[in-house]
């Protein structure tokens, strides 16, 4: 009800006028609005949504976002190129691993650093195993939100094999911050291949319990297909990426469009559908773990010998001990990269690298003013994209598909706030 | 990555367009008053469907930087694969650029969010509000000129006790 409209009722009541009838009252002003979030459990993290209800549907949709913002973008003028991969573990913390590669991937286009062949493969390796635990909860929790809790055990069981591995590969189970610029922190070491084969052997079977829990399940299907559907055009008038446009027929994978890493050296399809409804997104995260794992076991059988991190002579990776002690050259390099007024050489230069992330596409936007700190260090949150579509899916649905809706988009608030 | 033909009917259809080109990167410069106009030229003639992001750039501290603020327009073609990065300059007393959203719905909160973080308007946006910020927030957090421990906004926030409530 509109305001005046609200006063003229007043003015009527305190004059002692009780008849019903208010001039210019109409079906809107049945409406009513309710409030969901930042704190409810169906939101996953703090993000706010006002609804606006005729009875159980959903008339309009205003996210109202930015509970979650601690500076992100800011800190990145502020910190190395280094240090900020720290940063970039919070965004999307389903998948640091992910955001670690993404970031220095942005900074090596900058500086123009070429990584050595047995980096590129690790740092597909665990790029992929972040994919495939980010799409095991985003899936997990889409069937957790449309009742399906034994689904959601058996996806997190399997994403607790991939923390052991990331444990195992550099120490920290959830913040990564595994990647350093020019290289890794830590090279592969023989027990992690095996883990990462063991796991390889064992996700098919979870996967396939996984789509026989749901694939068919009259529950979940009646949930989800039809719910929130995202056509092609709009997929794309709106900037949708990754799974969430796939699932609308866009056939855009940054891994095969613009291979960057080693994907050129692998064997995988892109998965798409051609509904676009939650339904169908779905499906797509869930065959894109079977190809993530086709190229995690290709990659892990044939990771090339040699360096894991560039050489001296590119000036941004710390040379080895041997290298410090025995050699003139690592022991210059390491001291111009220890001697915080000295660091590497950065161009006056601005560049946009993407990546495929779980999420969709995850880019920054670097620009470099010579010192080892950027100068704006922009990220393409893919969440942020997504979550503005998420008013247009919702129009018209009931109530209770919001949590369908909001799970299928995979919004990570972190990530949508920075 | 990007084909020359794009960029070749880009430069016959706006002359005051100049390129430039960093790591197979492929950058157009267009004057403020283009910007719509080009963007609309490269969606319809030359398939950059896809708008990937807007964002801003603050030259203040910059060196040898010319313009206070330099708008980022990223686009990619999802037929044809190519991507280009289109830049347009603004400075200080006329902050104030088309909006996009007419092109692309995608481009709403990418505007917000340059509005919230820099003080771009942009005209004939459907909803130019802050988004990532608080409403009563009054400066632009990501221009240099702004410290990185803010300036007491936080301080300041009025503060609800338990026994107000």
């Amino acid at each position: 009800m509109a305001l005046t409209q609200v006063r003229t009722l007043e003015n009527r009541l305190a004059e002692g006028d009780f008849s019903s009838s208010i001039e210019g009252l109409t079906e809107h002003d049945y409406q009513w609005t309710l409030n969901f979030g930042p704190q409810h459990p169906a939101t996953h993290t703090t993000l706010r949504l006002v609804l606006k209800l005729e009875g159980e549907r959903v008339v309009d949709a205003v996210p109202d976002i930015g509970y979650l913002h601690s500076g992100f973008e800011k800190i990145g003028e502020h910190l190395n190129y280094n240090q900020y991969v720290t940063v970039t573990d919070r965004m999307n913390y389903i998948s640091p691993m992910a955001n670690n590669v993404a970031w220095h991937c942005a900074v090596e286009t900058l500086l123009g650093i070429e990584l050595t062949p047995r980096c590129k493969y690790i740092r597909t390796i665990i790029a992929e195993l972040a994919r495939i635990s980010d799409h095991l909860l985003c899936n997990g929790a889409v069937g957790l939100d449309t009742g399906a809790f034994t689904f959601f055990l058996y996806a997190f069981y399997q994403r607790e094999v991939i923390y052991d591995i990331f444990e195992t590969l550099c120490g920290a189970r959830f913040t990564n911050s595994y990647t350093r610029v020019g290289g890794v922190m830590y090279d592969i070491t023989p027990l992690v291949t095996e883990k990462i084969r063991t796991f390889v052997k064992n996700l098919p079977k979870t996967l396939d319990d996984m789509d026989r829990l749901l694939n068919r399940n009259r529950i979940f299907v009646d949930r989800t297909k039809g719910v929130g559907v995202l056509t092609r055009e709009e997929a794309i008038h709106r900037s949708a990426t990754g799974p969430i446009a796939r699932a609308s027929g866009v056939t855009r994978d940054l891994r095969k469009d613009e291979p960057y890493l080693a994907y050129k050296d692998f064997d995988f399809q892109v998965c798409a559908a051609k509904s676009g409804d939650c339904f169908a997104r779905y499906l797509v995260r869930q065959a894109e773990m079977r190809e993530s794992l086709k190229i995690v076991a290709a990659a892990v059988e044939n990771i090339p010998a040699g360096p894991v991190n560039v050489g001296i002579d590119e000036r941004v990776a710390i040379p080895t001990k041997q290298q410090v002690y025995q050699t003139i050259e690592g022991t210059i390099s390491h001291f111009e990269l220890t001697m915080s007024n000295r660091g590497f050489e950065v161009p006056h230069e601005e560049s946009y690298t993407a990546t495929e992330a779980p999420n969709g596409e995850l880019g920054f936007y670097l620009v470099g003013d010579g010192s080892d700190v950027a100068y704006r260090a922009r990220c393409r949150p893919p969440s942020y994209i997504h979550f503005a579509i998420f008013p247009h899916l919702i129009q018209g649905h009931t109530l209770s598909d919001v949590v369908a809706v909001l799970g299928s988009l995979n919004i990570i608030a972190a990530e949508l706030d920075r | 990555m990007i084909q020359l033909a794009s960029l070749d009917a880009l430069k016959a259809a706006f002359p005051t367009v100049s390129i430039s080109e960093f790591r197979n990167q492929m950058r157009a410069v267009v004057p403020p008053a283009e910007i719509y106009d080009s963007l609309e030229f490269l969606r319809d003639d030359r398939e950059f469907e896809l708008l990937v992001d807007i964002t801003c750039v603050d030259y203040l501290t910059f060196r040898d930087a010319e313009h206070r603020f330099g708008l980022v327009y990223l686009l990619a073609g999802i037929e044809t694969n190519e991507r280009l990065t289109v830049r347009c300059f603004l400075d200080e007393p006329k902050l104030t650029v088309p909006s996009v959203v007419p092109l692309w719905e995608g481009a709403n909160w990418m505007e917000r969010e340059v509005y919230d973080m820099f003080g771009i308007e942009f005209e004939g946006h459907p909803d130019l509000r802050r988004i990532l910020l608080p409403d009563e927030f009054t400066a632009f957090p990501l221009r240099k000129d702004y410290p990185m421990q803010g300036r007491g906004e936080r301080h300041n926030f009025p503060v609800l006790r338990r026994n107000m409530a």
